[in-house]
């Protein structure tokens, strides 16, 4: 059996803020239906989401965390206890088996916004 | 099993029993120790160091002593051996103790040479090799009434104990019967300079003046010293430090051959007229003199225990290269010096700056190939270099002079490449090149420190350290070895770099410096690291300024210690702890009306935990109101300046702690470093306030402030180091801008200033050579940096809160700035909140999310 990849409708795009409310290389969080997601734009001018809950830490605080990068894959590091995260794939760099949920994020109108879909 | 008995437990025979540890040979020596003292051998070089801080303890040298007992070695201090009976090859003991032995080593040392002067004997003179005569000594200081001292001896040891004098507080005065000071190891013109430099640190010096009588006052005590030009020297004090003699006495009554000078003859193998009787270290005649170092005597150390091994291993005469620090003042000596002693056609250059105290001397062949000697005054770089040139293992540059010309080649270019392997690198432990190369193993060893360890390179004078540390550097360039003081991926440079490359090149901007300096894109070691940097060299205005705002971890980003839950802790300044009735009540208020846990730092201070960053900005506003400012607890900055009530209150006090430390903390309030500061102010030597184990401690004195550095307690405690003594308040304000913008320019990021100092290779000399003498020649551009910092401080959350930008990002959601954090859960405990765990998050609070991974 094959899933069936359905395309999300517009409506579950969720309104984040505008796009010059982001910083470059710095993080927000923002509650996407009940779920907390960490939006990161980062000085390249692109955008990325993932979750805002440190799985390592057990707090809500990756939006919170230091953006760099590892070779030309960009990460996120956690303000708690500095554990690495990519912020494409949400992979932990230091123990790979752990990653963070990633979203898709978009800016509309000026209006950055992710999908939890 | 065979016995063998040591007479004496100094330096030497402590080297010896080491040797035969790793040379596996206690299997089958059983090895008897006697030493006179009452202690264990301890580092009789760095006996002055008892008199800055240093406890005897930490000059012990057997530093595992159950490990030296369960190898077999029997250690018996305080019972000297008193005859040594050769026809039935036994020692007899002061306590009556008999051994037997099947070989013998004589290491009995040297005792102080006193001349025949009258009134050696008064009260109140003494002589300087052990640590008795230390206590004794400082003892004797500290009666009332003895305020002056004078040294018999202008030698190497004469200016050790002229240092040691003027430590315990006293006007000193140095008489050497000899035109110069020194007069072993520099030449006339060396002798010249090394006088004007310590006559500038303190000292009185008469040379070419003998002492004719030790005079005694009314009480029977040391009074004065009556010299041979008819002036008259006052001294409550005197030590005599006119030289050494080696201990044969013992060896002489056991019918051994003694030189016509003095000291147990040996031959090459080290054994003296009897073949089961061997003599080593300064009683020992061997090679045709006697050895007043270390150095060779360890060689001896070494031909024995070869010799016990079975082996032929032989001592040769060695060159007597030495450099020494005394009284701040550099001092090397290398191989012929006077010219009576120089090879045929030797030429001597020379080079002289009587201003800035500094005197160098060449002696080189006729044709400038070979080094013969040379002698370095007030300035001892290049040593290391010289002395592999003296002993052909590097070679000498087309143009010698170089070597001595301000501004030309110390040697540190020729590189450490073009020594050969067999090059003695340091000579206190026989040390070559290839040794360290072969401990280094292509990049096994990365630090100096493991390094020193692995091959006790560097750990006996320390002069051969910075040589050391080019090996290594040198070593692991050529194995291709990233250096391991680089930042991080994204830059090569260590802090310390980085910093001067901002300064210089006044770089402003993170991007900027990437772009020049670095690549990627930076990440969390090099963003803060940097954000330091700007901060401490007053680049950003405010740490959130701009693009400065990305490169702030957490804690600083929000102004605010962030803890385990996400939740943030909010920290006032109390500057020395002091805080009035209102303030307190604003702060219990505060925490009440938020539901804040409190909770009393050890910085003296009140902690207020558990609040959201939507709740910091009207937390700050309250406290502002009522008078506070940020306490940068949140940043590597100057934390508190903790201080006890001091004279003001307490009985035993003798200064005001509380004001200097108030004073203090507001100065260095907002100083950014690479890791937190903390400080403290004692009133009395009591030292309530714990200043040392702080990174700069105050304690006051009947005559003003003691100023110690590099302390720490947390994980790997170290008590500071006793920096200077009795201050007045600007004086030690001054050598705190020193001392602090220093640091910050110089450490590691991350590194705080106890680990700095620990890799500092020159210690609290070096320190206060570069913080008190200037050496370095940056004292005032550290003061203007450190009154740049001074004048140009703001509370940064009242900035923060005046500008409605930074406030708008305290908001727990960037798209629902009103809701609440519902992951933020507390429950009660006596009576205050604290975090749930995650057992307790189902069970409380409001709000219960269930978080699905």
């Amino acid at each position: 059996m094959t899933q069936t990849l359905t395309r999300m409708p517009e409506s579950t795009w969720v309104d984040v803020c505008p796009l010059g409310r982001l910083l470059p290389d710095r993080g927000v969080c923002a509650l996407v239906g009940g779920t907390q997601v960490a939006v990161f734009r980062t000085s390249g001018d692109a955008l990325y989401a993932v979750s805002n809950w440190d799985p390592f830490g057990r707090a809500p605080v990756i939006s919170r965390g230091l953006v760099g990068s590892v070779g030309v894959e960009p990460k996120v590091a956690s303000p708690l206890l500095k554990h690495t995260f990519s912020l494409e794939t949400g992979m932990c760099f230091e123990e790979p088996s752990v990653a963070l949920d990633v979203y898709d994020v978009r800016v509309h109108d000026g209006m950055v916004q992710v999908s939890t879909a | 099993m065979r016995t063998l008995v040591v007479v004496g437990h100094g330096m030497v025979a402590h080297h010896l029993i080491e040797t035969m540890r790793d040379r596996r040979l206690l299997r089958r020596w059983r090895v008897v120790v006697f030493g006179e003292e009452p202690r264990r051998a301890y580092d009789r070089v760095a006996l002055s160091s008892l008199f800055a801080d240093l406890e005897p303890a930490d000059l012990t040298l057997d530093r595992d002593v159950a490990a030296t007992e369960a190898s077999g070695v029997e250690i018996v201090s305080g019972d000297a051996v008193v005859s040594i009976d050769r026809d039935a090859r036994t020692v007899a003991t002061a306590s009556g103790r008999e051994v037997a032995y099947d070989a013998a080593v004589l290491a009995t040392g040297s005792y102080p040479f006193v001349p025949p002067v009258p009134g050696t004997d008064l009260p109140g003179v003494f002589t300087y090799r052990t640590v008795d005569d230390v206590d004794a000594m400082k003892a004797w200081a500290a009666r009332p009434g003895v305020d002056r001292g004078a040294v018999l001896g202008g030698g190497l040891l004469g200016l050790e104990a002229a240092q040691a004098l003027l430590s315990l507080g006293l006007e000193t005065a140095v008489v050497e019967f000899a035109p110069r000071l020194m007069p072993q190891q520099v030449d006339e013109g060396g002798g010249a300079v090394l006088a004007g430099l310590v006559s500038a640190l303190g000292p009185t010096v008469h040379t070419g003046a003998a002492t004719e009588e030790i005079v005694a006052g009314g009480d029977g005590c040391v009074a004065s010293l009556r010299l041979s030009d008819g002036s008259a020297v006052d001294a409550g004090m005197v030590v005599v430090a006119a030289g050494i003699r080696p201990r044969d006495g013992l060896a002489r009554s056991a019918g051994l051959e003694i030189a016509d000078r003095g000291g147990v003859v040996v031959d090459a193998g080290c054994t003296t007229s009897d073949p089961c009787v061997y003599a080593i270290g300064e009683c020992a005649h061997a090679a045709g003199r006697t050895w007043g170092l270390v150095a060779p005597g360890y060689r001896m150390a070494e031909v024995v225990a070869d010799r016990l091994a079975g082996g032929d291993a032989t001592f040769a005469a060695v060159e007597l290269n030495t450099k020494l620090k005394l009284l701040g003042v550099d001092v090397a000596s290398i191989g012929s010096v006077q010219s009576a002693t120089h090879p045929p056609g030797a030429e001597e250059l020379t080079y002289a700056d009587p201003l800035s105290g500094v005197y160098k001397k060449l002696v080189l062949s006729a044709d400038g190939t070979r080094l013969h000697g040379a002698v370095l005054v007030g300035d001892a770089t290049g040593y290391g270099a010289l002395c592999q040139m003296l002993a052909g293992t590097m070679p000498v540059p087309e143009r010698p002079e170089s070597l001595i010309l301000p501004g030309g080649d110390d040697g540190a270019t020729i590189g450490v490449t073009s020594l050969a392997d067999e090059a003695v690198i340091c000579s206190c432990h026989g040390v070559t090149k290839a040794m360290l190369c072969t401990a280094i193993d292509g990049g096994a060893i990365c630090e100096i420190g493991e390094l020193k360890a692995a091959t006790k390179a560097a750990t006996g004078c320390g002069g051969c350290a910075p040589l050391v540390a080019d090996v290594l550097h040198a070593e692991l360039d050529a194995a291709g070895i990233e250096r391991t003081d680089a930042m991080c991926e994204h830059f090569e440079h260590s802090r310390q770099e980085l910093f001067d490359i901002v300064r210089t090149e006044g770089i402003a901007t993170f991007a900027d410096l990437l772009a020049r300096h670095g690549h990627g894109r930076g990440c969390e070691v090099c963003r803060p690291a940097v954000a330091s940097i700007f901060a401490s060299l007053g680049v950003a205005s405010h740490v959130l300024d701009g693009e400065h705002a990305a490169l702030q971890d957490t804690n600083d980003h929000f102004l605010a210690n962030i803890q385990k839950d996400g939740t943030y802790s909010v920290v006032p300044r109390i500057p020395g702890g002091e805080i009035a009735p209102e303030k307190l009540i604003v702060l219990g208020e505060v925490a009440r009306d938020f539901g804040l846990y409190t909770k009393i730092t050890g910085g003296q201070r009140v902690d207020l935990f558990g609040a959201r960053v939507d709740q910091l900005p009207a937390i700050w506003q309250r406290l502002i109101d009522a008078g506070f400012e940020s306490g940068h607890a949140y940043a590597k900055a100057l934390r508190t300046v903790k201080s006890c009530v001091g004279s003001t209150w307490c009985r035993y006090g003798v200064q005001d702690s509380v004001t200097l430390a108030i004073d203090i903390e507001l100065r260095y309030r907002g100083l950014r470093a690479p890791h937190k500061i903390k400080g403290a102010v004692a009133g009395c030597t009591r030292d309530c306030s714990e200043a040392k184990i702080k990174d700069f401690g105050v304690i006051a004195t009947d005559a003003g402030w003691s100023l110690y550095v590099c302390g720490n307690g947390g994980m790997v405690p170290r008590v500071a180091t006793l920096f200077a003594e009795d201050l007045d308040r600007d004086t030690l304000l001054t050598y705190l801008d020193r001392f602090l913008m220093f640091y910050v320019r110089t450490a590691d990021r991350l590194e705080r200033t106890a680990t700095w100092f620990a890799k500092r290779p020159g210690g609290i000399e070096e320190l206060r050579r570069i913080l008190v003498d200037d050496e370095l020649g940056i004292c005032s551009q550290l003061e203007a940096e450190m009154e740049r910092h001074v004048d140009s401080y703001r509370c940064e959350w009242r900035a923060a809160l005046e500008d409605p930008s930074t406030a708008a990002r305290f908001v727990s959601f960037v798209n629902a700035p009103d809701a609440v954090d519902p992951e933020v859960v507390f429950v009660p405990e006596r009576g205050q909140i604290r975090p749930a765990r995650p057992e307790e998050r189902f069970l409380s609070g409001p709000t219960v999310e269930v978080e699905l991974s």
